[in-house]
């Protein structure tokens, strides 16, 4: 993993690789990142920078790959999934948050996008199936409920080192 | 790895010696396997096909390769235990002959067969005509039935019984296709049967859960957006239609059943007319060129005629999918039954066509009015070696097959993508390129593997010629796949698929057992030909051989065949049946009870988690 980090960082910073910051622009280059629709929220989540760039530390390249390999128990993937998929940072998961979740998932564009109708429909149902509190937003622990019960959750959170 | 190299230190010198050498057998079998996986036919194909255009098409060219190679081994099976022996006592090698019995009780008449191999001068183009309907040079080889006119081979002392051997093959390769197939199924059933249960969570799942974080290729991100976007859709499509069946009143419910039940009298109204129209083709093609043998006349109608049954089969193909994919829209189902039952009127339709080809193709050779021909069983003036003729109209069939595909592939798909490429007028985008129908590609290769099964017994080098036209298929395929299709805009699941082709390809298996047991069991054999010459029947070889055995062993026979042995076999069958249908669903139950008791389990403690 070190090895990767140094490889990403320009030329004069790979001396020092321990504690230079590597730029959101080289991050997103990493192929598991390339195709990612996530990858802006992934860099955000995962960056502990001061200046809000997005930027990585060493520690914060590790965390990444760490949380995303096979061996993270399910408990710290569907902590770091839930503030990935929280896209207003504000800790649960309302309505806006979940539509712009499910367009990231059907693509960019504007015919990969599901009509109002249907994303009112979809939320619906998501909604029903997961806010037991039923206040209109998920939160963490409903989240990791339900993501528990999922069969697919465990096989998609992984990264190929 | 300081505990490990502890641990190696204290052991005694056998366990050491266990362990390492129980290490490097799994290390010497891992290499094993992935060796034999490089030997594995067009597995970088598929895999890169994989990769670019999803699991769906993916299976498609799978189930190919599955086909490749089942012909080749029924190839195999034939060729080893019916052609080669024929071959080496035909001519004499290791000091073998052969026995030609010439058959008792029979009238002289019904022996008579000349086939009319080329003789003299001939034009080239007779040969390649020839070539293309199996008749002339081709009729008198070891392609066709009537080549093995032997009763015994003899090799040194050892006396090799060849029609019973033929018999014994055909079954052996209908029992091989059977088994493999349904090995290869059983995996796709009970993965169906386990997940056939409506999730009570798919929204959730789906939507949380649904991006694989291993894709690293743009293109598959795309495939994986859209397979999304469209299953999504689908699913919240088939909610709204199961609200809106729920909420129909009396009246529209009086109307669409009415509306269904017309439309599947159109749907058979159209069959009919397909089955009337290939049995008048057959009719008429059998007739033409009866005629024009007997007076020895060579018109170049007769290539066309010779293929008038292939062509309107074809046709016949071509135009009743598209029909009935317009009337389903009218029918009002949730889109995955319109899918389904589409495709089951399709996989109808071609599969009967058949049928009702062999069906014409007995009634001329069984029509009788002249107390002669009642003597043969069949008719001996215009038919004196059936089976041959069957397995020519088999062979035209696979023959033909194989040149649309060809045809349209070189004619239809390069010109249209040449056409999308270079011309940039409103008509021309708006039809733009084809997507690669997997449905329709599917039964294409269905077909022609019934036709194949049907053809062997007939023909006993068909399996050969199956086998090299799908190897030619696959590149076909792959290269039209690549340069001339656009990406699907609806991406199938592949697992169902899998399973769903492999059940087709069953009922294509099924559906020709019917003709060969009638052709084996029924329809008397020809005098004049082929190694039954001395049966009534085909059948009739295995109780004449059962007759040859030692009268224990007959008796044992006898009483496994009679009723007091299979009446009970039946019942213990139905019995074991049912105990592993009860079982299946018991545990269908403890599946749902522990997914109960895991909700149950995970609720409580849940909200006591502090937030991290």
């Amino acid at each position: 993993a070190y090895k990767r980090f140094r490889e990403l960082l320009p030329k004069e910073e790979r001396e020092n690789a321990c504690s230079a910051r590597l730029p959101k622009s080289q991050i997103l280059t990493l192929p598991e990142l390339r195709a990612n629709p996530f990858q802006h929220r992934i860099c955000r989540v995962f960056s502990t920078s001061d200046y809000g760039d997005d930027s990585m530390s060493f520690e914060d390249f590790l965390d990444m790959l760490s949380v995303f390999s096979d061996s993270a128990t399910s408990d710290i993937k569907s902590y770091y999934a839930f503030r990935i998929f929280d896209f207003d940072d504000d800790g649960t998961l309302d309505r806006k948050d979940l539509e712009k979740l499910v367009n990231c998932l059907t693509g960019q564009g504007e015919e990969s996008r599901l009509s109002n109708a249907e994303m009112e429909q979809l939320i619906q149902n998501i909604l029903e199936e997961s806010d037991i509190d039923k206040d209109g937003t998920i939160n963490l622990s409903e989240f990791q409920h339900v993501v528990s019960r999922s069969p697919d959750f465990v096989r998609c959170g992984g990264l190929q080192q | 790895r300081d505990c490990l190299q502890a641990d190696i230190k204290c052991l005694s010198g056998w366990k050491l010696w266990n362990r390492t050498s129980s290490k490097s057998l799994k290390k010497v079998l891992n290499e094993v396997k992935e060796l034999s996986s490089y030997l594995e036919l067009w597995r970088h194909d598929i895999h890169s096909i994989e990769g670019k255009f999803g699991t769906g098409i993916q299976s498609y060219f799978s189930f190919l390769r599955f086909l490749v190679l089942l012909n080749f081994i029924i190839f195999i099976l034939m060729f080893s235990f019916v052609t080669l022996p024929t071959i080496i006592s035909n001519y004499g090698i290791f000091n073998s002959s052969f026995a030609k019995i010439p058959p008792k009780n029979i009238e002289p008449h019904c022996t008579v067969y000349k086939p009319s191999g080329n003789k003299g001068l001939v034009y080239f183009y007779t040969y390649l005509k020839d070539l293309l309907s199996g008749t002339g040079f081709l009729e008198v080889t070891s392609l066709f039935y009537g080549y093995y006119t032997i009763d015994a081979a003899w090799l040194s002392i050892l006396r090799y019984n060849l029609p019973l051997a033929y018999l014994l093959a055909t079954f052996a390769y209908l029992a091989l296709s059977l088994l493999w197939i349904i090995k290869r199924s059983v995996e796709g059933f009970k993965r169906n049967l386990v997940h056939a249960e409506d999730q009570f969570q798919s929204y959730c799942n789906k939507v949380f859960a649904g991006w694989d974080f291993c894709i690293t290729d743009p293109n598959a991100a795309r495939l994986k957006h859209r397979s999304l976007q469209y299953e999504l859709q689908t699913d919240l499509e088939e909610e709204r239609q199961k609200r809106k069946k729920a909420d129909r009143t009396m009246k529209e419910k009086l109307r669409i059943y009415s509306l269904r039940i017309f439309i599947n009298i159109i749907v058979f109204a159209v069959l009919s007319g397909c089955f009337y129209s290939i049995y008048k083709a057959t009719v008429f093609s059998q007739e033409n060129s009866n005629v024009s043998i007997r007076h020895d006349i060579r018109t170049d109608l007769i290539g066309a005629v010779q293929y008038l049954p292939s062509m309107v089969i074809t046709l016949a193909n071509f135009i009743a999918p598209q029909i009935f994919s317009f009337l389903i829209k009218f029918e009002d189902y949730s889109p995955a039954f319109e899918i389904r039952l589409t495709l089951m009127r399709c996989i109808f339709v071609r599969l009967a066509n058949i049928g009702v080809l062999l069906f014409s193709l007995w009634s001329q050779i069984s029509y009788c009015t002249t107390d002669k021909c009642k003597a043969c069983g069949y008719n001996y003036e215009l038919y004196p070696c059936w089976e041959s003729e069957v397995g020519q109209e088999m062979y035209k069939l696979m023959i033909f097959d194989f040149i649309i595909i060809l045809a349209v592939t070189l004619f239809v798909d390069f010109p249209r993508k040449l056409l999308v490429t270079h011309c940039s007028c409103k008509p021309v985008q708006w039809c733009g390129l084809q997507e690669f129908g997997i449905s329709d590609n599917v039964l294409e290769i269905i077909y022609g593997q019934t036709i194949c099964w049907i053809g062997t017994f007939f023909s006993p080098l068909l399996p050969a010629i199956a086998t090299i036209k799908y190897f030619i298929i696959f590149y076909i395929k792959k290269i039209s796949l690549i340069h001339t299709r656009k990406p699907a805009a609806r991406p199938i699941r592949a697992s169902s698929s899998n399973f769903f082709f492999l059940v087709v390809l069953l009922i294509g298996l099924l559906l020709a057992f019917i003709p060969l047991g009638i052709s084996i069991a029924h329809i008397p054999s020809s005098k004049a030909c082929g190694p039954f010459r001395s049966f009534n029947t085909s059948w009739a070889v295995v109780p004449d051989t059962i007759l040859g055995f030692p009268t224990g062993l007959q008796k044992v026979l006898y009483s496994i065949a009679s009723e007091a042995f299979a009446v009970p076999f039946f019942m213990v069958i139905c019995l074991v049946m049912f105990y592993f249908i009860a079982l299946a669903g018991a545990h269908k139950r403890v599946v749902e009870q522990l997914r109960e008791q895991l909700v149950m389990v995970r609720f409580d403690p849940l909200f006591c988690v502090p937030k991290v």
